[in-house]
């Protein structure tokens, strides 16, 4: 198979990043315990910060429209978001980012809400220190971060579904009805699961099969 | 079930299960075992004349044991593929003289014993588990009696019953008399929401089952007298309070309390022993017949599919979704998805829904005929590289190739790289960089972390997809825990180079936890092997410096396990409380030395 050479980015001298901090209110889910406004302004004073605020709700529309005009305003090239947790939110700030015209791979997320805000929430005053350090922490990495690109490569427009039981045939009739080729496999003789076992079945108390 | 069997565009494989899947989303090669029916299934009318021959006659599981079939048949009328199917264990043989009749009966010659399993592959771009559930089995359940008592029967005995279809054409039957009952009665949660056996959870469908199963006996036996033993009736969904109401209002006696003990009396019919909750009383009842509403269970298939894949799984065994609110049909795997009660337990609306919902899924990352790829993978910086090979034999994918002869730098094959880092924290020259993960990307994190008032932080790492979303698990279940913890993502534990080690102890860190997913779990099929070895080898190294080794731990933490990493992060706060100033300076100390000579 080919091989790829990614072309390396040496990032840019620390000195000359832009970046942009976003400390997420989440409304009261991280501001409860973490004093959001203070997180932002300690954080407006690290190295390469342009702009630090903290926001209501960073993912919502109006948070992410004021994240991408100051984008533009400031010519940030590089955005913390301390809020949730990346693994439910990455995507949505990534998209935003591409839309600001900047390589969404140049984001970091600080997760204040999931590791933070929620796991300490009768202490408001360590629970801000630490969201502190985890955003100082995000601060430091998202000035190392390179921009990175996706390739795209061919796929097979076929899927796969495992059990012929009731689940496994809708699945496969939806696919197969929108144009997909699908491989049912099922271990029994016959498809229909658990579901050719019953008789009436509720709430419509009509036959199952 | 005749649509989808006939479907042009759906290839259907019964009899066959998954044994292998490589690749990953877009183009997963899977293979498949097709194990022998020894009936042509496409020359078969189901005419039923071979099975009329056929000697050996067995209880047939598709009515529970409560009919019989011979070891040529059809599951069930409506079956799909409408073909017959020989059991080849039941079958007296198919040595010609030893039987043969079926053979002798079937006038298009479909039967043909020289049929063996088929094995073979299928590429496609996207997978959908469906693997159904387990009907749990009571026998355990001593105080119930089942097996004991001959007309204590299981719901999906007594769903058999009263089935049209079913061994008694549906005439409800006591199997000790095969007369009419004049009474029944439920017992709800029969291995659901139980600490001491069967499972915790609720089965979610055996409520509104029983509901069902109540209001057909009374339209079918008005004067029946029915019972319901349950702790609640949950009748949750559209139309289900409706349902309940009805059955209340058609005479069905709801009676809250699980009976305690049973006992059969000489005509068979069974005395229940219940604490009624509502009047505080122990009360007894005679039933000439008891259903035991019984609860589901993962499908036996499922952990050996979560290896296959590299899923995860809830503490209950169902498979973990990506998200439970968001991601409900995603798992964490991309380009897998769920569908029916391989996620959880539900009835036939849910699975449906569900169903539609993968399948849409499914269509959303295919539609487009390509596939984006992954950039977090693994680079050579070929002028570092002196080619000795470690890390194409830690690299779990057969990703790398080095030339160790010929002392060419490794080339990495960046469609196969998953992306684990494992490599990068191998390579003892620094030649190769995890993008997105470099080296400097995490020490500069460790010493932001540990630039003010050291000594009283734990330092964490977790590999992405099962610790830091064991921790975000925690987070969601609000499990308070020492505030003084620092975790830094990697997306495998692998990544976790002993550099980064050191760098924390020399910087001042009390204590280190390295997570990640359990022994068999990882994500990146085996690398958090490495990861054990690497941190065995790191705390040796601690030991003959004369820094204590304890002071580094290694904690498997699944993304289900929220509870076991707040109960870590406790842990590692005592261990910490256990380290002193003087403790790390003497560490730092040893470590200064160490790097000069």
């Amino acid at each position: 198979m080919e091989t790829r050479i990614l072309t390396k980015t040496i990032a840019d001298d620390p000195q000359q990043v832009r970046i942009g901090v976003y400390v997420c209110h989440c409304g009261l889910n991280i501001a409860q315990s973490v004093d959001c406004r203070g997180v932002a302004e300690t954080a407006s004073n690290l190295e390469g910060v342009v702009v630090s605020k903290d926001i209501t709700y960073a993912c919502s529309e109006p948070g992410q429209q004021e994240i991408k005009d100051d984008i533009l305003e400031h010519g940030l090239d590089r955005i913390v978001v301390a809020s949730c947790s990346p693994r439910l939110h990455e995507p949505t700030f990534r998209q935003m980012m591409q839309s600001a015209g900047l390589n969404p791979y140049l984001l970091e997320m600080a997760n204040l809400r999931e590791q933070c805000s929620w796991v300490h929430m009768n202490e408001p005053e360590a629970a801000t220190k630490k969201a502190v350090d985890l955003v100082k922490m995000a601060v430091s990495r998202v000035r190392l971060l390179c921009p990175l690109f996706e390739e795209t490569l061919p796929l097979t427009k076929r899927a796969l579904i495992i059990g012929g039981g009731v689940a496994g045939i809708q699945a496969a009739l939806d696919l197969a009805d929108n144009g997909y080729e699908v491989i049912l496999v099922e271990k029994e003789p016959s498809i229909g699961g658990v579901m050719a076992q019953l008789d009436k079945t509720f709430p419509t108390m009509d036959c199952s099969i | 079930m005749t649509d989808a069997g006939r479907h042009p565009r759906i290839k259907l494989h019964t009899m066959s299960e998954v044994v292998d899947v490589k690749g990953y989303v877009g183009n997963f090669d899977v293979r498949i075992v097709k194990r022998a029916r020894y009936v042509d299934e496409n020359e078969c009318t189901a005419c039923g004349e071979c099975a009329k021959v056929c000697p050996v006659v067995r209880p047939n599981p598709f009515d529970i044991g409560l009919s019989s079939r011979k070891a040529i048949y059809t599951p069930f009328p409506q079956a799909v593929p409408s073909a017959y199917v020989v059991n080849i264990d039941e079958c007296l043989g198919h040595n010609l003289s030893v039987c043969n009749k079926c053979v002798e009966a079937c006038e298009k010659r479909c039967i043909n014993f020289d049929m063996s399993d088929e094995e073979f592959t299928e590429r496609v771009g996207t997978i959908i588990v469906a693997t159904g559930l387990e009907v749990y089995d009571p026998t355990e359940l001593d105080e119930y009696g089942y097996t004991r008592f001959e007309n204590v029967l299981t719901s999906l005995e007594f769903e058999r019953l009263v089935n049209a279809g079913g061994p008694s054409k549906g005439e409800l039957i006591r199997p000790t008399d095969r007369m009419h009952p004049k009474s029944v009665g439920f017992i709800q949660c029969v291995g659901s929401r139980s600490a001491r056996k069967g499972s915790e959870y609720c089965s979610n469908i055996c409520c509104m089952n029983t509901v069902k199963s109540t209001l057909i006996l009374k339209e079918h036996y008005p004067e029946m007298d029915v019972k319901v033993f349950y702790i609640d009736i949950r009748a949750f969904g559209k139309g289900f309070e409706d349902l309940y109401k009805r059955s209340r209002r058609s005479g069905v006696h709801y009676l809250r309390g699980l009976p305690g003990n049973i006992e059969e009396l000489p005509d068979k019919s069974l005395r229940v022993a219940v604490e009624n909750m509502i009047t505080g009383k122990l009360e007894f009842y005679d039933l000439d017949m008891l259903v035991l509403a019984v609860g589901l269970k993962p499908a036996k298939s499922t952990q050996r599919l979560q290896e296959m894949l590299g899923l995860q799984l809830t503490p209950d065994g169902f498979f973990l979704e990506a998200h439970p609110k968001l991601q409900p049909v995603d798992a964490a795997t991309r380009g897998i998805f769920y569908a029916g009660c391989a996620e959880s337990p539900k009835d036939i609306k849910d699975s449906v829904t569900q169903a539609s919902a993968a399948a849409a899924r499914s269509i959303r990352l295919m539609h487009k005929g390509e596939i984006s790829s992954e950039p977090i993978i693994s680079e050579v910086i070929a002028e570092r590289c002196r080619s000795c090979g470690k890390c194409a034999e830690v690299c779990p994918y057969n990703a790398i190739t080095v030339d160790v002869k010929k002392k060419t730098p490794a080339v990495i094959n960046a469609a196969a790289c998953a992306g684990c880092g494992n490599c990068a924290a191998e390579c003892p020259f620094g030649a190769i960089t995890m993008n997105h993960f470099t080296d400097d990307q995490i020490l500069t994190q460790i010493d932001a972390m540990l630039e003010e008032q050291s000594g009283e932080k734990i330092l964490a790492f977790a590999c992405n997809w099962c610790s830091y979303a064991g921790a975000d698990y925690a987070g969601v279940s609000r499990l308070q825990y020492p505030a003084n913890a620092r975790l830094i993502r990697t997306m495998c534990s692998a990544r976790v180079d002993d550099r980064f080690i050191w760098h924390g102890l020399m910087k001042g860190a009390p204590v280190i936890l390295v997570s990640g997913c359990h022994i068999g779990d990882c994500h990146y099929i085996n690398a958090n092997h490495w990861t054990e070895k690497r941190i065995k080898k790191v705390r040796r190294t601690m030991e003959t410096l004369g820094i204590r080794p304890e002071r580094l731990q290694l904690e498997w933490i699944s993304a289900a396990e929220g509870i076991r990493f707040a109960e870590v992060m406790h842990r590692m706060e005592k261990l910490r409380k256990s380290v002193t100033e003087t403790e790390i300076a003497e560490t730092i100390k040893i470590l200064k030395n160490r790097e000069k000579k």
